[in-house]
């Protein structure tokens, strides 16, 4: 028996999602009297998983499994499990983890919990805290299959270091024709712009800033803080911004460390979106906006005022604090 | 081509949410449910394929006959048919189960569901359907093209997007994208009039287990009171020195 956990990594390096969920997955298995067993696919430098608590690593090196591939890698964390006769298994909430979850869950039929916010409530019964109706309430689940498999929440847990032997093993799974059904065409990826899915801090627009000829100071206010650019639906809606950035109820959810939205008022389906964020700062000219409830920290100003002081002071900050 | 596409039935975006019976049960009083939004946008790019492709599109439910107004507006956006299985949504597997075992019967090429619903955020029952019929899959599809027996989808990914070629049967779990909320149609009373007289199949539930079972809620605590500053040097100051978060 043992704890099972997917590492995710992009360009041979593991994602911090990845040792995020291997810290978990170590909070689980200290829970449970048990050992970590991590899998990765083509993945990165398997000592460093071992830094924060993976006590054996499963190295799966296979050429067809370069690009992502719901079917074929559902096909191998099902496999790797079996094998360890893992009793949960860790996933986050990546988009390609929640892509091959409900996959991985029918093989192994285990009964499956998105958006768990932390370590489990009990381990016997199995219940987890998971957020529900986008971050405006919380679940506590009970798993009841003898697989349990988990999705982890961005942000919810943290990286915590565990030295743990880390033995590296090959591990070939059998993959077969139906797991190549889908072929890539091609993939569109920004490489040089951090995403809302990674990133610590982002800043959101909304219609305050009355045109999309505006955005020059938020790009520029991201890019001092190294932070993802996101914005509110009608924005995405006029096509302001791209789809991509439209973060809320029915855009993407946000839970970063940071974020900060200018001129953005606050309705209740955009601040669900972004309620699993840890500090929420709000600029807005109207005092009256709701975002103002929802918020920690809030100017009320004119945007095109205080962006640009913002990053001047910004900019002496980092010179002063690099 | 045959489409099923599934419809969640959910509270609207703005409904405060609220628990009852020792915060157990989701409280529905004062609630309108509405079609879920990532359903709605497969909804309306199934009608795109019935009215340029011909394609008959079917809706369902898995749930009470309290849901049965959605799935009307479902048909009175122009849905042919609509299907309820008669039983509680209780956990995504046994809705999952559910829809195979109609699925299955009905022959479908294509099934439609959101990416996931705006209630449980649940985001498996599109995927374990899938899997569950030996489908292809589809998640976060964001533009789907069919041609014959081949499909063309585009999904997003974590900070950009990914063209797949795959073949039909397919499922798909669909988002904003598919269409445009422009493109989002509101039913008029010639749809509505329709609508009424359009079929809605009750089917009794096949066996199906729960594999999770949700025990009670908890609404987050209540937020402390915003701390407003007037300049930008106090904004950073308070986010280095108190937040630390830059």
């Amino acid at each position: 028996m043992s704890v099972l956990v997917y590492t995710e990594s992009e360009e041979g390096k593991f994602k911090k999602i990845a040792l995020e969920a291997v810290s978990y997955a170590k909070g689980i298995a200290d829970a449970m009297g048990t050992s970590v067993t991590a899998v990765a696919i083509n993945g990165g430098n398997a000592s460093e998983l071992a830094t924060y608590g993976a006590a054996k690593i499963l190295e799966v090196s296979n050429d067809s499994l370069t690009n992502f591939n719901a079917e074929a890698y559902a096909d191998v964390v099902a496999q790797a499990a079996k094998k360890e006769d893992a009793k949960v298994v860790i996933l986050t909430a990546s988009a390609n983890s929640k892509f091959m979850a409900p996959l991985v869950a029918v093989n192994l039929e285990a009964g499956y919990v998105p958006n768990v916010t932390g370590l489990p409530v009990s381990t016997s019964p199995f219940k987890v805290k998971h957020s529900v109706f986008t971050n405006k309430a919380f679940s506590f689940t009970e798993i009841t299959t003898d697989i349990k498999l988990v999705g982890l929440a961005k942000n919810a847990y943290g990286l915590k270091e565990a030295s743990a032997a880390g033995a590296s093993e090959n591990f070939a799974p059998n993959l077969d024709a139906h797991d190549f059904d889908m072929k890539i065409v091609s993939v569109d990826k920004a490489t040089d712009k951090v995403t809302i899915a990674d990133a610590e801090i982002v800043v959101s627009g909304g219609r305050g800033l009355k045109g999309p000829e505006n955005w020059g100071m938020i790009e520029e206010l991201a890019g001092i803080l190294g932070a993802a650019t996101a914005c509110s639906k009608p924005v995405s809606d006029m096509g302001w911004r791209p789809h991509s950035e439209h973060v809320g109820q029915t855009g993407k959810p946000v839970a970063a460390t940071l974020y900060i939205a200018i001129g953005i008022s606050g309705a209740i389906q955009h601040l669900a979106g972004i309620n699993s964020s840890k500090v929420k700062v709000v600029i807005n000219n109207d005092p009256e906006a709701p975002f103002f409830k929802a918020a920690d920290y809030g100017i009320v100003g004119d945007a095109f005022e205080v962006i640009p002081q913002l990053n001047e002071k910004l900019k002496e900050f980092k010179a002063q604090n690099a | 081509m045959k489409i099923l596409v599934c419809i969640s039935h959910v509270p609207d975006t703005t409904s405060k949410i609220n628990f009852t019976d020792g915060d157990t049960k989701f409280d529905t009083n004062g609630v309108q449910f509405v079609i879920n939004p990532n359903d709605e946008f497969g909804l309306t790019r199934a009608m795109w394929f019935k009215e340029k492709q011909g394609a008959t599109v079917h809706v369902i439910n898995v749930g009470g006959p309290e849901t049965e107004p959605t799935l009307r507006k479902a048909l009175a956006i122009g849905a042919d048919e609509a299907i309820r299985v008669n039983t509680p949504a209780t956990d995504g597997f046994s809705v999952a189960k559910q829809l195979a075992n109609v699925a299955k019967e009905g022959a479908y090429d294509l099934i439609i569901g959101g990416r996931e619903s705006i209630d449980y955020n649940g985001g498996m029952v599109p995927g374990m359907l899938a899997k569950l019929i030996g489908a292809n899959f589809v998640n976060t599809c964001i533009s789907l093209e069919v041609n014959g027996n081949e499909a063309t989808a585009i999904r997003e990914i974590d900070g950009g997007k990914e063209t797949l070629k795959t073949s039909l049967p397919l499922v798909v779990g669909g988002q904003k994208g598919l269409v445009e909320e422009s493109d989002l149609r509101i039913p008029n009373m010639r749809g509505i009039m329709q609508a009424r007289s359009k079929p809605l199949t009750v089917k009794e539930p096949a066996d199906a287990t729960s594999e999770t079972v949700a025990v009670s809620f908890e609404k987050p605590a209540p937020k402390g009171a915003v701390k407003l500053v007037d300049n930008v040097d106090d904004l950073i100051n308070l986010l280095h020195n108190e937040a630390k978060v830059i």
